[in-house]
């Protein structure tokens, strides 16, 4: 046996050694079939899952880079001429695994409303303005340390049809890769205090509490800049690798 | 102790504003010689087509190699080979998407048996609060997905959903069906 500079034990017959993903804990992530969220009652799979083993394509995954960003990318007020309408917020945070090793030089992006909940994009009625100053769209690569940092704008709330007088909560959409096809998410930024939560069956569709307030950001003062923006803290917890894998086999 | 995972939320309908970008369904450039073209359409349970959807694609290079520290073998260097691994194309009104890449080389699975060329697909749209996670196959590959050790646990009437149907030319077809008689097989990774 031979160790890697990753730290995996390799055999030396030339045989795989490939770490080992955790499985989410129960509750952790919402059930597909969520009849609360009426919409995934037909674009949820019906028939079991079957069980995928972590082998080569699982545990490797794209490592999409720099060359897919700009500066402006993560600073959403300086995308047009002018600034956009509304409270501008510093919305940061870590991004690491589950066994708290954080992920560096992973692509995370974001997308949200304006100021008036409303989004740029010609699938959306909701009559509320646009701002031609904003569009609402970010890319970040996370540092060393798996840190990174949006400058952009409140988004606010907005009526959906999903039933009577339904409004989403403020969020900001995020979207993850990781280091690993296992690792992929995309998930939602929700504020803290946000009266609507309550009522929001797509928060709501997580079933473990704690788990579900993972996703709502920390209001930070520290952070924030004097006479200039409110700070948001947002990490996100990517499944981790099951480290009992990697103990030295008994000889 | 391992900390509580941040919970997946769906790309709900405006997920275009950000996440195609034009080449994305590119995995290799179109020229690229041996270049393929999977085509596809993503359907509900009712048998509409999905045209809000986003298809990711995930795969080896024609070597059977990842260009990823956790492929320890490394990958084998063909040249200028423009090849990406990652494809990624948001579904049209009529729920039809389009990867365009090199076949993957089979795969060693780690325990001497070895895996058939294959594709990993995310399925991710408004409605879907997790992605879908399958799996595309080859046609012409009969005698390597006989002996697949993941088709192998497929119940056998459904493998078929999972292997691609060959369309002439460099195209392939795979159709993606969430529920109903032709229910893709879906994954628990």
């Amino acid at each position: 046996m031979t160790v890697s500079e990753q730290g995996l034990i390799v055999p030396d017959s030339g045989e795989l050694a490939l770490p080992e993903y955790m499985k989410p804990q129960p509750g952790n992530h919402p059930p597909l079939d969520s009849p609360g969220y009426k919409s995934t009652a037909l674009r949820h799979p019906k028939q079991p899952l079957v069980l995928l083993p972590h082998r080569l394509t699982e545990v490797t995954g794209p490592l999409l880079g720099d060359e897919l960003i700009t500066m402006q990318d993560a600073d959403l007020t300086t995308q047009h001429a002018g600034e956009p309408q509304g409270q501008r917020i510093i919305v940061f945070g870590q991004v690491r695994d589950s066994d708290g090793r954080p992920v560096p030089d992973t692509l995370v992006e974001i997308w949200q409303t304006n100021a008036a909940g409303r989004y740029r994009h010609s699938r959306e009625h909701h009559p509320a303005p646009l701002d031609p100053n904003f569009t609402g769209v970010g890319r970040a690569i996370t540092d060393q340390g798996g840190r990174y940092r949006f400058i952009t704008i409140q988004p606010g709330s907005y009526p959906w049809g999903n039933h009577y007088n339904a409004w989403r909560p403020a969020h900001i959409h995020y979207s993850l890769f990781g280091r690993a096809f296992t690792q992929r998410l995309v998930t939602q930024m929700y504020f803290p205090g946000d009266p609507l939560l309550a009522y929001d069956p797509i928060y709501n569709s997580v079933p473990d509490e704690k788990s579900k307030l993972r996703m709502v950001a920390e209001f930070s003062i520290e952070d924030t800049q004097p006479e200039w923006a409110l700070a948001y803290r947002f990490d996100i917890v990517l499944r981790g690798r099951d480290q009992s894998v990697f103990e030295e086999p008994h000889a | 102790m391992s900390e509580l995972l941040t919970p997946s939320q769906t790309v709900g309908p405006y997920f275009s504003m950000r996440l195609p970008w034009p080449e994305g369904p590119y995995v290799v450039p179109a020229d690229t010689p041996g270049a393929i073209t999977i085509l596809g359409r993503l359907y509900d349970g009712a048998g509409a087509a999905i045209p809000d959807g986003l298809i990711e694609t995930w795969q080896a290079d024609p070597n059977g190699r990842f260009a990823h520290p956790d492929d320890h073998r490394g990958p084998i260097v063909d040249g200028d080979l423009a090849f990406r691994g990652f494809g990624r194309c948001k579904t049209n009104h009529d729920g039809s998407f389009k990867i365009v890449t090199l076949k993957p080389g089979p795969l060693p699975f780690g325990d001497g048996r070895t895996e058939a060329p294959h594709i990993d697909v995310s399925v991710f749209a408004r409605g879907m609060l997790d992605r879908s996670v399958t799996r595309i196959y080859f046609p012409e590959e009969e005698a390597a997905n006989a002996a697949d050790p993941v088709l192998e646990v497929v119940p056998a009437h459904r493998r078929s959903t999972l292997i691609a149907i060959p369309g002439g030319d460099g195209l392939l077809r795979f159709d993606i069906y969430m529920q109903g008689d032709r229910e893709t097989v879906f994954f628990d990774l």
